[in-house]
């Protein structure tokens, strides 16, 4: 029986029965679902329209509100990413004895926080509440708990730039102690930033994955990889594009780890969520991630191939920086979409009960 | 922590040593007769902004959803299906079939300036909208003939209304609470959520978790709104301003558990009256969210009624969630360490 169909629905249904209960263990209904897309066959399915994906709504019209957020928010997941991976790339390059590649992404990592913490407070309806977010610390919450990790690591990637003045200041008197002090703090201060920055990078996919937007909450398996890929990409292609080739080796490698860990986890969020992909492939979403896929395919190749080559280097850093930037945004209007449109609140949730009442 | 997910009594799941019972309320679609007087009377004791007059289209909707403005929201659908045992009204007149799915059709891209964020998005599917308005039985794409002007009379059918006040559920596991940052969002000694308006800064993170798009944005504060259950009224001992205003009793307020008894026997009643499709919506604490405190009888499926059919509360699956971003923050930690120290320099 379709979703549209509903006469006869009612006679066999209890009353009421539309919570899907199942006698004894419950499986996670995110797993049910998957399992049951499994079932029906990967990937696309029947377009909305056809038999199959006929479904009633309120004058067809959203149950979900969808987010408020502004493009502060995608913006400050590319930004946030690129300090947390910016700050892993220093603590390597600081431990490796690479002090263009430390100085770089240090003070990526220090301008990314700096823009983040503006996106994050100019997106609040209240901005000059923002402080209340101190408040308290939830664990129910990933943006209390982001807020508590982004505590910890803007401080220490602050320091960690700071410590690159430190050749600039004289040698004598109170600056001169200075001097001498910086670069041990900043060194302190950036594996600090480095232990924190992958949780940096990957709370801001539990973010969105914690909310009833279909398209995020059916990918939170995916995101964080998708994220953390793409942090890994951003940070090597900045390395790439502002230290010099002598350095740049393990930029080059962790480009194509992090391009590799991006693509194959949002390839999963693009076409193996059966309906709930479909935004993904759509409208503006679909045109922003075939362009990130484009540039991430274009910037790992590039930081490899062209590894004896500044120009290309660098062209395949900025290409992976703007790559990480696009997926940021296309996820961020991929869930939008599939708030805004009541099929993929409705069908899926449709299709879970009529298999739990089916299966009584 | 509190529990996430399953049956649950909530005020003392958040703390409250001896809370008095948990209210809510109980709404029987079925003696609905869409005064919108709740509407009203809430948006008088709550101080609730009103927006400008416009004609949506939707039946007598011209409300269109729950909003930061509008904390009560009665839909309003229409249905070419006898109601009850009733005779058929048109009976013998040329009327042909009912112009409901035309007309549902018609009104999916209306909206209007709520005043608020994301507020009434315009809807994206005439065909579903059709389907909604077309009764149990499907009746096929709406057509754009005056109902007169149609040949075959003979299939014509009478016209239900269905009429709901929808409202805040006051979840058993309210994914708007467990997200709030602030700690604006709080579960009351009567386990409902109410948002505290000095608290919130607006950080909008509530309103896509909430599984029932209720909560939204006022834009001329920047903050969240939505039902307070009338929470300074009921601890007074007054009932809401919605359930004392509402003629027919179809908006009821009590002790959760006395109402789940009564709407159990109503459901009953109307089985046995020949109302087969009514069917009670939120009101199993087995359900997705744990149960609702204010749950519903209703006369068709959810969505029609633009409810969510199977909601689950997000944050069920946090834990989860938790656990695949520290897979994926150590794989980062990882790749870092590999790419740096895995072959020499
Ligand atoms: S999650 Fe939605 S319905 Fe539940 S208490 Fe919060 S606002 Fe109300
Ligand atoms: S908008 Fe206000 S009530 Fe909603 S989650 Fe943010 S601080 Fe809490």
């Amino acid at each position: 029986m379709s979703a549209g169909e509903t006469d006869g629905g009612h006679a066999g249904r209890e009353p009421g029965g539309h919570a899907g209960q199942e006698s004894g263990g419950r499986l996670p209904v995110g797993v049910r679902f998957r399992e049951y897309q499994a079932r029906r066959g990967r990937g696309d399915g029947p377009p909305a329209d056809e038999p199959g994906r006929e479904f009633r709504s309120y004058y067809g019209r959203p149950i979900l509100k969808a987010p408020v957020w502004k493009r502060d928010i995608p913006a400050y997941f590319f930004t946030g990413g690129l300090a947390a991976g910016s700050s892993m790339l220093a603590a390597g390059a600081d431990l490796t004895g690479r002090p263009a590649m430390r100085r770089a992404t240090r003070l990526a990592s220090l301008a990314a926080m700096g823009a983040s913490t503006y996106f994050l407070i100019h997106d609040l309806g209240r901005p000059n509440r923002f402080h209340h977010m101190l408040r308290i610390a939830k664990p129910t919450s990933p943006m209390s708990m982001g807020t508590w990790i982004l505590a910890l690591f803007g401080p220490a990637s602050g320091i960690a730039a700071v410590a690159e003045v430190a050749p600039a200041l004289p040698r004598r008197g109170v600056l001169g102690l200075a001097r001498r002090a910086l670069p041990v703090a900043g060194t302190t201060a950036g594996y600090l930033a480095a232990a924190v920055a992958p949780a940096v990078a990957t709370y801001t996919a539990v973010l969105i994955a914690d909310t009833a937007v279909p398209s995020w909450h059916e990918a939170y398996p995916q995101l964080p990889f998708v994220f953390a890929g793409s942090a890994l990409a951003s940070a090597s292609g900045v390395a790439l594009l502002a230290a010099p080739l002598a350095e740049t080796g393990p930029a080059s490698r962790l480009a194509v780890a992090g391009a590799a860990m991006e693509l194959v986890a949002s390839h999963r969020v693009e076409n193996a969520m059966g309906i709930v992909s479909e935004p993904y492939r759509q409208g503006r979403a679909g045109r922003l991630l075939r362009a990130a896929r484009g540039l991430t395919v274009a910037g790992a190749a590039g930081a490899v191939l062209g590894r004896r080559s500044r120009l290309v280097s660098a062209l395949s850093g900025a290409a992976l920086v703007a790559a990480a930037a696009l997926t940021r945004f296309g996820v961020f209007e991929g869930g939008v979409a599939s708030a805004k449109d009541p099929k993929y609140t409705v069908v899926p949730q449709r299709q879970r009960v009529e298999e739990s009442t089916g299966a009584r | 922590m509190n529990r996430l997910y399953g049956p649950l009594d909530p005020a003392p799941d958040a703390g409250y040593q001896d809370p008095p019972a948990r209210m809510g309320f109980f709404t029987d679609t079925s003696i609905c007769i869409g005064c919108k007087a709740c509407e009203v009377a809430c948006k008088e004791w709550n101080g609730v902004p009103g927006h400008e007059l416009t004609m949506l289209g939707m039946s007598f909707d011209n409300t269109g959803a729950l909003t930061a403005n509008s904390w009560r929201h009665v839909a309003f659908v229409e249905q070419p299906v006898p109601a009850g045992r009733q005779t058929p009204a048109f009976a013998g007149t040329p009327t042909g079939p009912t112009i409901a799915p035309a007309a549902a059709a018609d009104a999916v891209t209306t909206t209007t300036d709520t005043g608020t964020e994301p507020g009434l998005d315009p809807g994206r599917h005439p065909d579903s909208a059709a389907r909604m308005a077309a009764g149990p039985e499907f009746l096929g794409m709406p057509a754009s003939e005056l109902p007169g002007r149609q040949p075959g009379r003979e299939e014509r059918t009478d016209l239900r209304w269905l009429m709901m006040s929808d409202v805040c559920k006051h979840c058993t596991h309210a994914a708007c609470l467990d997200v709030c940052p602030t700690g604006a969002l709080f579960r009351t000694e009567f386990g409902t959520v109410v948002v505290q308006e000095d608290i919130c800064n607006g950080c909008g993170y509530c309103i896509p978790a909430c599984p029932y798009g209720v909560i939204d944005q006022r834009k001329t504060d920047g903050r969240a709104w939505k039902c307070t259950l009338c929470y300074d009224r009921i601890g007074d001992g007054m009932t809401p301003a919605c359930a004392q205003a509402c003629p027919t009793q179809s908006i009821q307020f009590g002790p959760l558990d006395e109402l789940r008894e009564r709407a159990a026997r109503r459901v009953e009643r109307l089985h046995a009256a020949g109302e087969t499709t009514a069917r009670l919506y939120g009101h199993d604490p087995e359900d997705g969210v744990g149960g609702d405190g204010a749950f519903f009888l209703l006369l068709d499926e959810p969505e029609v009624y633009g409810l969510p059919p199977d909601p689950v509360v997000t944050t069920r699956d946090l834990p989860d969630m938790w656990k695949r971003a520290g897979v994926a923050a150590l794989a980062m930690a990882a790749a870092v360490a590999v790419a740096f120290l895995g072959r020499p320099a």
